[in-house]
């Protein structure tokens, strides 16, 4: 049985960020995988998974967060084992090592991620964005982003990719990837409008080298209508 | 129109305001480019900056915000308050200042009633003044332009602390009654929650709320408040007043808008059996549960805005059978990033004949695979409708913004 938890979706669950365990959980199952999902609150124990969804939030909740899952300790526990975690937005923030709180000063995040999330200087980047690289079947990628933050990785840690579209990190790519941990700042349901992306996650989850392709995907040519809505914003700009 | 009103003492600025935005507003409506309610606003904003404020000043005026219902609430204690006195109101829907001046700088109504937009309410109740405020609601809107909920709601109570006049508030809605709670004139009406999904937690501090049928509370002492106005069958209760209520327009949610428009008229010295009578005779709101012909088969329109509204939609069609056309744009007006279609249970219009359609019917199509909707796609809203209804049955379209005024208005 595959288990998909949504991780405190009361305190970071903005922007439809549950779609992506709601992806996950469907893409295994019509596949004829048992799994199920669940939407596991702050205020509860937090259940032992093979993926997990970390999703957006304002700074007070993302603080909150942080608190919770350290006292909590499965989530660092599960991802010493080997579980697989997507996480956007704000979720990608809480995983590094620390971000700028409400007030300005320097909160903790778990520190899974060798990176840092300072105030971005300027308005909140919001829009479409493409991110890109040559070493993943999954790419390029599409999405929206809605934040403030600039986020610095140490050298040693790779971005997701390079975006071609947006801001992402604020230097010229986007997210975070270490071993099963995957960050980025496309927000909400990236999963829905990635399927390539949804197939790689799952497929390390499940232990699969391949997925079968899915008969009727209609995110296939989602993808494909948002790349070329991106082309066109590019070629506008 | 009655000349009988109040004329303000206005000075020359702002008269010479006054007459630039007729003149602006009157070429932005005859050009077609425009509603003529916004432009002229914002120009004479420039030229007589406290013109809002001398035109509010001596009027019976009321506001109404919310995420959801504010047009519809607003049309109904329009129409209570019509009852006693001429009423001006903000009916096009524009709902930030600019629109607030088109509605009182071409009136000498008495009253007036105007929807505010929530994030701009804290700006409007010092400058406007009012007699009443109704809050109607808070849950996430278009966050790709406002700013996060509980933000908006901390804006509310800082506005609403200092304010003096009546605050008609949702006892159902606990970001509302955090934000109104220490009101010095609140009134609570039982006003129904529809997406519990930002009020989950307490807005205070955080803790899980508790919710059964008696309300909701928190361990902090934060707590649904006893009501003055609630619903029953067919019938309202207000001060302990019954009176019959039975509204024309459909749905709970409306039901709910329909009993904050009641308190607030009586609030506003309205005779509560006359305000009801008034409130229930409201059928047409901005075109939203109207019908249009295409090709033979009949169309309600239904709009929804936004989570809480789609899903208070999709309850009022539960039980239903007629196919359902489900229509999303994601311009600038609807908010550009549709990934809110994750917040809402599509997984309820399981069974149904559904077409999925407007400018992102491929992200409606990809929401509906995931909630095993079986459904057809088609780009054209007027052709999902003919495909919907097969030229016989009457269809249900729901629609987002641009989606439902592009049927509506047939542009």
């Amino acid at each position: 049985m595959l288990r998909v938890v949504t991780v405190y979706p009361d305190l970071l669950g903005t922007y439809g960020d549950r779609g992506n365990g709601i992806v996950l959980h469907r893409r295994a199952t019509l596949r004829g995988f048992a799994a199920e999902h669940i939407e596991a609150r702050s205020d509860g124990a937090l259940p032992p998974a093979d993926v997990y969804c970390i999703g957006g939030g304002e700074d007070g909740p993302q603080q909150l967060a942080v608190a919770r899952l350290e006292r909590d300790g499965t989530l660092r526990g599960r991802v010493a084992d080997g579980a697989v975690v997507l996480a956007v937005c704000a979720g990608l923030q809480v995983l590094g090592r620390s971000f700028a709180s409400a007030d300005g000063a320097r909160a903790e995040g778990l520190g899974l991620f060798a990176l840092d999330t300072v105030a971005g200087p300027g308005p909140r980047s919001v829009g479409e964005v493409v991110v890109d690289s040559a070493d993943k079947g999954f790419f390029p990628l599409t999405g929206f982003e809605n934040h403030a933050g600039r986020t610095v990785r140490d050298a040693g840690l790779a971005p997701l990719g390079r975006v071609t579209l947006g801001v992402g990190n604020g230097d010229g790519t986007d997210g975070a990837v270490a071993g099963r941990l995957v960050g980025t700042y496309l927000h909400g349901p990236v999963l829905a409008r990635n399927p390539r992306l949804a197939d790689w996650l799952l497929a390390i989850a499940l232990g699969e080298d391949e997925l079968a392709e899915l008969e009727g995907d209609p995110s296939v040519g989602l993808h494909e209508e948002r790349l070329h809505a991106a082309g066109r914003a590019r070629a506008l700009r | 129109m009655a000349l009988s009103g109040v004329t303000p003492e206005l000075s020359a600025r702002d008269r010479a305001g006054l007459a630039a935005m007729r003149l602006v507003n009157g070429a932005s409506r005859r050009s077609g480019r425009g509603l003529g309610t916004v432009a002229g606003g914002r120009v004479a904003m420039r030229v007589a900056p406290r013109l809002l404020e001398r035109l509010a000043r001596g009027l019976e005026l009321a506001l109404v915000s919310g995420t959801n219902g504010k047009t519809t609430t607003t049309a109904c204690l329009t129409a209570a308050l019509s009852t006693k006195c001429a009423v001006a109101t903000n009916a096009s829907g524009s709902n930030m200042l600019p629109g607030h001046l088109a509605a009182l700088g071409g009136t000498r109504a008495p009253c007036a009633v105007l929807e505010c937009d929530e994030v701009w309410l804290p700006r409007a109740i010092p400058l406007e003044q009012p007699r009443a405020v109704v809050l109607l609601n808070l849950s996430r809107d278009q966050l790709d332009r406002t700013s996060e909920v509980r933000h908006v709601a901390r804006g509310w109570q800082a506005a609403i602390e200092t304010y003096e006049g009546a605050c008609v508030a949702n006892a159902d809605d606990p970001l509302v009654v955090s934000a109104a709670t220490g009101a010095p004139g609140v009134a609570w009406f039982a006003g129904g929650l529809e997406f519990a999904g930002d009020a989950s937690s307490c807005p205070r501090c955080m803790a899980r709320l508790e919710f059964d049928e008696h309300g909701w509370r928190c361990t902090c002492g934060l707590a649904r408040p006893d009501v003055d106005a609630s619903l029953g069958e067919g019938s309202a209760l207000v001060d302990g007043t019954e009176v019959p209520f039975a509204m024309a327009l459909p749905g709970r949610f409306n039901r709910g808008n329909g009993l904050a428009a009641l308190l607030a008229a009586t609030r506003l010295g309205v005779d509560v059996e006359a305000a009801a009578a008034a409130i229930c005779s409201v059928t047409d709101v901005a075109g939203r549960f109207s019908t249009i012909d295409v090709d033979g088969t009949t169309a309600r329109l239904l709009l929804a805005k936004n989570p809480a509204g789609w899903s208070a939609l999709l309850q009022l069609l539960d039980g239903d059978t007629a196919p359902v056309v489900v229509a999303v744009n994601a311009r600038v007006a609807d908010g550009i990033d549709p990934s809110w279609l994750y917040d809402v249970d599509f997984e309820q219009l399981f069974g149904r004949r559904v077409v999925a359609t407007g400018e992102r019917w491929r992200d409606l199509s990809t929401r509906l695979f995931y909630a095993g909707v079986v459904h057809a796609t088609e780009a054209d809203p007027r052709r999902a409708i003919a495909v919907a209804g097969s030229g016989q049955e009457a269809v249900d379209v729901v629609a987002n913004y641009t989606a439902f005024a592009g049927l509506h208005t047939g542009r």
